[in-house]
């Protein structure tokens, strides 16, 4: 039981989010309207695909110097959990971007750049599935990953930065950082990075265990 | 030192060599160059600024993966089991990129020239576009090196080759896109010497993992 706790903590972190999240006041800004409450979901999103993706590229980082499948295991899990995660945080994103940009897809910079990247993961799956020798897919695909990550970066932290966005946070739009985010809504974002963080963790212990599940035969 | 340098001399000439005398990349690619400029001009007759560049860097970019897969496709299993008994892998990579580059800068050029003839010139600035189309074919091949190598390992899989590839290749036709708009109309265009840094940027850390992770690649 000692060892669960921290999934308790997940789901009553969650249940706080998501009950405070819809109910608490928060500050109406313009065309923002309710629609800032997204905030609490869309931002922690984004922390659980780093947290996956950094994840899965140590794992491969580890696998190519030691050759051990368990690590191809807990990377390629990671990269899943990762992607899954990216695609909501782009759905919960354009959600918002519906109603406050006017559009659902835009050509906006940071829109495409976030895209980019998890198409570039998915490729990294597709690339998984192609390959039948275990080994030859563990060897490749970590060599693909460390690729994707070393990409990941600019295209989400450096070229974001370098033009001109609508998102929230660049040129000289709020950012809802912790200098100019109300106080009210700081209690429920802190919780929510947490419990959303845990809840991906756990999703990647369940997807490890399931897998390993698979190839018992060659783990002993 | 100078071993490996004479080593990488010896194998891009071999490259060079086979490619005079076999031309098989090169009328290849020719002939996909100016079916497809042709294909355009008579679609669309002679297309305005825009257009035109969209449509040149995505020649460039079906160029490069036709005239690069090649590259890798003449080495069979046991050709590269030869060259891997007689040089270390990073000198091999580093002359198929070497090798590459020249390749695709011939291409580059002859796509250039198709485009003028076909399709009109609405350059303002001349010299500038070439110097970007140098540039974009180099990190183009390099790209493609990479994934060309991935790919082989992978059963030379040239559907994969796209897969992986369009992706990773996104961001940097973005970039070029971009900086090469300079060229058809003078516009003041902020951050450019920076965009040309990341350029510059994403083609070291291209060289860089490749040196570091094709050794793990060839490993079978």
């Amino acid at each position: 039981m000692a060892r669960h706790w921290w999934k308790a903590l997940a789901i009553l972190l969650l249940i706080y989010v998501i009950i405070a999240g819809f109910t608490i006041k928060i500050p109406i800004i313009g065309t923002n309207g309710q629609s800032s409450r997204g905030l609490f979901f869309h931002v922690p999103m984004w922390i659980c695909m780093y947290t996956m993706f950094t994840i899965s590229v140590v794992n491969s980082l580890l696998y190519l110097s030691k050759y051990d499948l368990k690590r191809d295991v807990y990377a390629s899990s990671a990269a899943r959990v990762g992607a899954f995660f990216g695609v909501l945080g782009f759905a919960t994103g354009s959600l918002w971007a519906t109603y406050t940009w006017g559009g659902t897809l835009t050509d906006d910079p940071k829109q495409i750049c976030t895209a980019i990247a998890i198409l570039i993961y998915m490729a990294y799956l597709v690339l998984r599935i192609s390959i039948h020798d275990i080994d030859k897919r563990a060897r490749i695909s970590a060599v693909f990953n460390i690729f994707a990550f070393a990409l990941l970066i600019p295209l989400t932290y450096i070229i974001p930065r370098m033009v001109d966005s609508l998102h929230p946070g660049s040129a000289s739009t709020p950012g809802f950082a912790s200098k100019d985010t109300d106080g009210g809504m700081k209690l429920v974002l802190y919780p929510a990075f947490i419990g959303w963080t845990l809840l991906s963790v756990w999703i990647y212990t369940l997807l490890v265990r399931y897998k390993k599940l698979e190839l018992k035969n060659i783990f002993k | 030192m100078k071993q490996t340098v004479h080593q990488i001399y010896t194998l891009v000439r071999k490259d060079l060599v086979l490619e005079l005398r076999q031309q098989y990349a090169f009328y290849g690619v020719l002939l996909y160059i100016i079916s497809t400029v042709f294909v355009i001009n008579l679609m669309m007759g002679k297309p305005d600024d825009k257009l035109w560049n969209a449509l040149f860097w995505v020649i460039q970019l079906f160029v490069a993966v036709n005239a690069i897969a090649k590259s890798f496709m003449q080495e069979n299993r046991g050709r590269l089991l030869y060259f891997y008994s007689l040089v270390p892998p990073r000198v091999f990579i580093a002359a198929k990129l070497i090798f590459n580059v020249i390749l695709m800068m011939l291409m580059s050029i002859i796509a250039l020239v198709c485009s003028f003839t076909f399709l009109g010139n609405p350059l303002h600035n001349t010299g500038y576009f070439v110097g970007i189309v140098l540039l974009g074919g180099t990190s183009l091949s390099l790209l493609f090196t990479v994934l060309a190598a991935i790919a082989a390992q992978a059963n030379h899989n040239a559907a994969l080759m796209a897969v992986m590839g369009f992706p990773l290749m996104m961001p940097m036709l973005m970039l070029l896109a971009n900086v090469s708009l300079s060229a058809f109309v003078t516009v003041y265009q902020p951050g450019l010497p920076k965009m040309f840094l990341l350029l510059g940027g994403m083609d070291l850390l291209t060289i860089a993992l490749t040196m570091v992770l094709f050794p793990f690649l060839w490993k079978d």
